[in-house]
């Protein structure tokens, strides 16, 4: 199938989804419609929304506000995961004693930490930027700390015969089988990131889009509800582009996801 | 045709060197037994013993990788504490940086003793086209083939300039064409400084090619080395020429024969 074809196909199904849905929801099939407005919205009316979102630009504040948030979540996540997880690794000790600790903070649904997280740190970025950092945290401390224990032992003591010291060691065998752990689950910790800020934003904020979404349903907006739904997908996916753009230029070590090495 | 160890000054000396592990609290197994091996300064020996033997133990110990149980292990005439910094490695297995491209891989082992960038790049450069790499710096070593990933790994060695080589098997992944490619590259590398080469294999042709020496080690476990014999065959040599000489062979039938019945019990033992 040609690159064009596909293409076509892909926007068949959304112009198909969209037209049932605008059909359904105001021409009545005996006598009644089936996709009520008042609980579906139409097509149009979620267009002309998003339109006047952003012909206004009230859009992009909120948009900055979202995006602001999962950049420092992400950050900070990942310093944090980087320093622990090389931290653990490389003392096993100090591993052992908090295993216990790291897989029950682990296991904690991290919703449940939002209303604390805004009673400690207020209605403002911080406390969706620490939600985020929670989830952030983990994936990135559980790729890392891999990545140090899961070096090639043949690589290692071809370090050591080649000379290197522990710090060169860390620098040109550890660090790197790190990070490469790190990246490659890169779209999940992203991903997270946008989470931890957009569901930070629906329990409590006065700005971006989660707030936005949960402002519209409060009004029983439908119509709102839909258009802030998929200006977040839009959002979402522009973000995974860039990082799928960064990934491509840091693993170019990398063979294709199939392995086969000898 | 037994070859007596002499007493000249050693690049490598193991006197009844015994490497034991622990496999649990209380069983100890001991791969090799009161080993004794020398390889003089610019003299190639090749270790060949039935699977699992512990050619590869005795190399690492050679390497300061491992520390013997009892015994001594001296380098040019001074004992080995830590790791043999005069000895380079090459490895059966991938053992270069995934992450570096084959220019860096082969530049690292400057660069980490101070070498500057430009000069090790240079450098490394020169050793890339000595092992017929030249235009293939910047890949990866996932975008290379074995038998190229394995004169990187040469190059990376060498570029070190070290007195002693340590082979641990490093053909053996590679195809029989690859192998004596490698082989003859082996061979005309070294024969630019000849440095001292202890090089383990389970190919007793492959021994008898490359090799001043040939050295057999019995089946594991509490493996010893029960054959020496010196191979007069002359250098420089081609590999794949040198197996069709007549004295190649009756080498060959003679070390096999001591060998044969080794690696049947060293057979037995991993069926059994």
């Amino acid at each position: 199938m040609s690159k064009v074809g596909l293409l076509c196909l892909q926007l068949l199904v959304a112009v198909v989804a969209l037209a049932l849905w605008q059909l359904f929801s105001t021409v009545p099939v005996f006598g009644h419609l089936l996709l009520p407005p008042f609980f579906f919205s139409n097509p149009i009316d979620v267009g002309s929304q998003i339109v006047d979102w952003f012909s206004t630009g009230v859009i992009w504040k909120h948009l900055l506000i979202t995006l602001w948030e999962s950049i420092l979540a992400f950050a900070i996540g990942s310093l944090g995961g980087v320093l622990v997880g090389f931290w653990f690794a490389r003392q096993p000790l100090v591993a052992a004693v908090f295993d216990p600790y790291v897989k029950m903070a682990n296991a904690l649904p991290r919703v449940v930490l939002a209303p604390i997280f805004t009673l400690w740190l207020g209605l403002g970025i911080w406390s969706k930027v620490a939600l985020g950092v929670t989830l952030v945290f983990f994936i990135v401390f559980f790729n890392v700390y891999q990545g140090v224990r899961e070096v090639s032992g043949t690589v290692l003591a071809n370090g050591r015969m080649l000379g290197m010291s522990e710090r060169q060691l860390m620098r040109h065998v550890y660090w790197p089988s790190a990070l490469s752990w790190m990246f490659s689950s890169l779209h999940t910790s992203v991903g997270f990131a946008v989470v931890g800020a957009v569901v930070g934003e629906y329990l409590g904020s006065a700005a971006g889009l989660g707030y936005l979404i949960q402002q519209a349903e409060g009004v029983f907006d439908v119509a709102g509800v839909f258009a802030g739904m998929f200006v977040l997908s839009a959002f979402v996916i522009l973000i995974d582009l860039g990082v799928t753009h960064v990934e491509r230029r840091l693993l170019v070590w990398r063979p294709e996801p199939v392995e086969n090495r000898g | 045709m037994q070859a007596d160890i002499t007493a000249r000054p050693m690049a490598i000396a193991l006197d009844e060197a015994t490497v034991a592990f622990r496999l649990a609290p209380n069983r100890v197994y001991t791969a090799v037994e009161k080993a004794r091996l020398a390889v003089e300064h610019g003299e190639f020996v090749a270790i060949v013993g039935p699977t699992g033997c512990g050619k590869s133990t005795l190399l690492n110990v050679a390497a300061g990788l491992l520390k013997p149980a009892s015994g001594t292990v001296n380098i040019f005439d001074a004992p080995l504490t830590g790791l043999n910094r005069d000895a380079g490695y090459l490895f059966q297995a991938d053992a270069l940086f995934p992450w570096k491209t084959a220019i860096d891989n082969v530049a690292i082992g400057l660069e980490i003793k101070g070498t500057p960038r430009a000069d090790a790049l240079d450098r490394a450069q020169g050793w890339l086209t000595k092992v017929g790499l030249g235009a293939f710096g910047n890949r990866y070593p996932h975008m290379l083939s074995g038998g190229q990933r394995k004169r990187v790994g040469l190059a990376q060695v060498l570029i070190r300039d070290p007195k002693i080589l340590l082979m641990d098997e490093p053909f053996g992944p590679l195809d029989a064409q690859t192998r004596q490619i490698m082989g003859n590259l082996l061979l005309e590398l070294w024969n630019a400084d000849r440095k001292a080469v202890l090089f383990v294999t389970h190919d007793l042709e492959e021994a008898i090619a490359l090799a001043d020496r040939v050295v057999i080690m019995s089946a594991g476990p509490g493996a010893r080395i029960i054959g020496n014999w010196r191979v007069p065959l002359p250098r420089p040599r081609d590999i794949s020429e040198v197996r069709l000489d007549h004295e190649f062979h009756a080498l060959h039938r003679e070390i096999w024969g001591v060998l044969k019945d080794e690696v049947m019990k060293g057979y037995a033992q991993s069926a059994g």
